[in-house]
């Protein structure tokens, strides 16, 4: 019993973090019914920069928030600079997620070259070794301070999609642009802010990832395909379905690695991925599957 | 007939300055498909229009490509609004000019409550004009005060369309358009949508209405236009438009003994007014 419940924390810290990056995948679906394949790259650039501005003696809250902004920026580039001229020449959306994947792999390109390309330890804040023993169950620093983080993460990135001016705009774009663009709402930089906003949710949860994995180049596609699972099982146009998700693969894959197998723990995302498909399309808190026209 | 309207229509136009002007447009789909063919039409200031035609005449392509919605059209003419270009701008300036559409299916954010949608609709302004706005449409359509928390979705037909309607007006648009405003409500429901529309027509709103209902649209409208395979074809007061032979057979049900369907017959055949 208790062991199951040392999974359960275990896999809800990871979880958090797998719905940060699921946030980011839905917050871009939402804006352009586009699944962006660069997600998980943006987010290596992000990590790798802030690695480097650590090395140059940076203060990590500094290094990080660059790094955020830089990740941030990023998105918002292949937004106006690729996206948008791609719209205006009528990309169908199998078009639009090609050029997420063609950019994921420049920007991977960009890693190899500029990056340092030896797996490294990332020097984080909280420690991984250092541990907390509440009642028998054993967490350690950087666990606890991931699902704190992812937490809190989560919930005020929900309060500003629900709660602000700027987020209502976000909703009421990605639900029907003609007529946000027909009341004057300035589509095109709230779009872009979605872009922005998805990637530096990603390059938060890229630091928190590079602090427990080997930071090398391609680090983050593992918890990019997860977070991409936990988009699909909490439903692909659903912020809370995102979070949700991400805790269930979360708790789910520390359970199957614990009770079942190590080796059944990676498979299982794809096997939810499936399973979701073929009986519940649009996802546990979803409501769309049919592309409306 | 159509000397009474041109002589009808210098008078008003010495009048008052023209808000909209079009002139000549042409909207096609697919870079072949013609809409709207050669349109030219005129707008005053503080005046109800209709637009009447039957189903394809391009009423509804009209309304769309004044609001920018049809990227890179009208591929011809120019649309003038206050005496400035606004043909092929981006639609948000489109509105930011002072034109709000509503669309046919009334373009509501569905997952949103009725506040939110019109929380959307004063989006950029602030102060004490939005709730003196805010007011105005509360009295106008009280049902939306009553909804408030509701999604929009919830709505029925007719909430929705009052919705749509008050959330354009928070824009303090100087030309409303609307598509097509009593399609699918209850009669008793789109006259108390029309005589709302009355209403915003006296605080000073142009409005610009595409209708099938040619009694309802004559009810309201000060002047009108008749549509016919993407070109104005007759245009008039619509105390004048309801005088004549062909409006009252074809759009008002007054043929005699005809029925309709031989009427329909009749206007087919006959391409020239």
């Amino acid at each position: 019993m208790e062991n199951i419940l040392q999974y359960a924390i275990t896999g809800l810290s990871q979880g958090s973090l797998y719905a940060l990056v699921a946030l980011g995948v839905v917050l871009v679906y939402r804006a352009n019914r586009v699944l962006n394949f660069a997600h998980g790259d943006i987010t290596t650039v992000g990590a790798f920069a802030a690695f480097m501005l650590l090395a140059a003696g940076i203060p990590w809250w500094l290094a990080f928030f660059l790094a955020i902004l830089l990740g941030a920026a990023i998105a918002m580039v292949f937004y106006f600079g690729i996206l948008i001229p791609a719209q205006r020449r009528e990309a169908n959306h199998l078009g639009m997620v090609i050029l997420t994947l063609g950019f994921g792999l420049i920007m991977q390109a960009l890693v190899l070259k500029f990056g340092d390309l030896e797996p490294q330890t990332f020097p984080f804040p909280l420690s991984d070794s250092e541990t907390f023993n509440i009642g028998g169950v054993v967490i350690s620093h950087l666990s606890l301070g991931t699902l704190i983080f992812g937490i809190l993460g989560s919930f005020g990135f929900y309060l500003l999609v629900q709660k602000t001016p700027i987020g209502l705009a976000m909703r009421a774009t990605s639900e029907n642009l003609a007529a946000a663009q027909t009341l004057g709402i300035p589509t095109r930089r709230v779009l872009a802010l979605s872009w922005g906003l998805a990637a530096g949710l990603g390059v938060m949860a890229g630091l928190f990832l590079a602090a427990v994995l080997f930071l090398d180049p391609p680090f983050m596609m593992e918890p990019f395909l997860k977070g991409f699972a936990a988009a699909i099982l909490g439903g692909l146009n659903s912020l809370p379905g995102a979070i949700v998700g991400g805790l269930i693969l979360g708790v789910a894959e520390a359970l199957a690695g614990g009770l079942i197998s190590v080796a059944f723990k990676n498979t299982l995302a794809f096997l939810i991925i499936i399973f979701v498909l073929l009986f519940k399309p649009e996802g546990l808190l979803g409501t769309e599957f049919i592309e409306r026209v | 007939m159509s000397q009474v309207a041109e002589t009808g229509r210098e008078q008003l136009a010495a009048d008052k300055p023209p808000l909209l002007k079009i002139a000549n447009i042409e909207t096609l789909y697919f870079d072949r498909i013609y809409a709207l063919h050669g349109l030219t039409l005129t707008i005053r200031e503080k005046e109800i229009f209709a637009v009447l035609g039957p189903n394809g005449a391009g009423k509804t392509t009209l309304l769309k490509t004044v609001a920018g919605l049809l990227k890179d059209q009208p591929n011809k003419g120019t649309i003038e609004f206050e005496g400035r270009r606004i043909h092929r701008l981006a639609p948000e300036r489109i509105s930011g000019r002072g034109i709000v559409f509503v669309p046919e299916d009334r373009g509501l954010f569905r997952e949103l409550t009725v506040k939110e949608n019109l929380e959307i609709g004063c989006w950029g302004r602030r102060g004490k004009e939005v709730k003196d706005d805010l007011e105005f449409v509360y009295e106008l359509f009280p049902i939306l005060a009553e909804r408030g928390e509701q999604q929009a979705e919830t709505l029925s037909g007719g909430q929705q369309q009052m919705l749509a309607i008050a959330r354009a007006l928070l824009r303090r648009p100087k030309l409303l358009m609307l598509d097509e405003p009593s399609l699918g409500l209850a009669p008793l429901v789109a006259r108390s949508v029309y005589d709302a529309l009355v209403k915003i027509a006296e605080i000073g709103t142009t409005i610009l209405l595409v209708e099938q209902n040619a009694k309802l649209a004559f009810s309201i409208a000060d002047y009108g236009y008749i549509m016919e395979a993407g070109r104005i074809v007759l245009e008039g007061t619509s105390a004048e438009l309801q005088e004549n032979e062909d409006v009252q057979e074809l759009y008002l049900g007054l043929g005699g003994d005809e029925d309709s369907s031989k009427g329909w017959r009749l206007y087919k055949k006959r391409r020239t007014w």
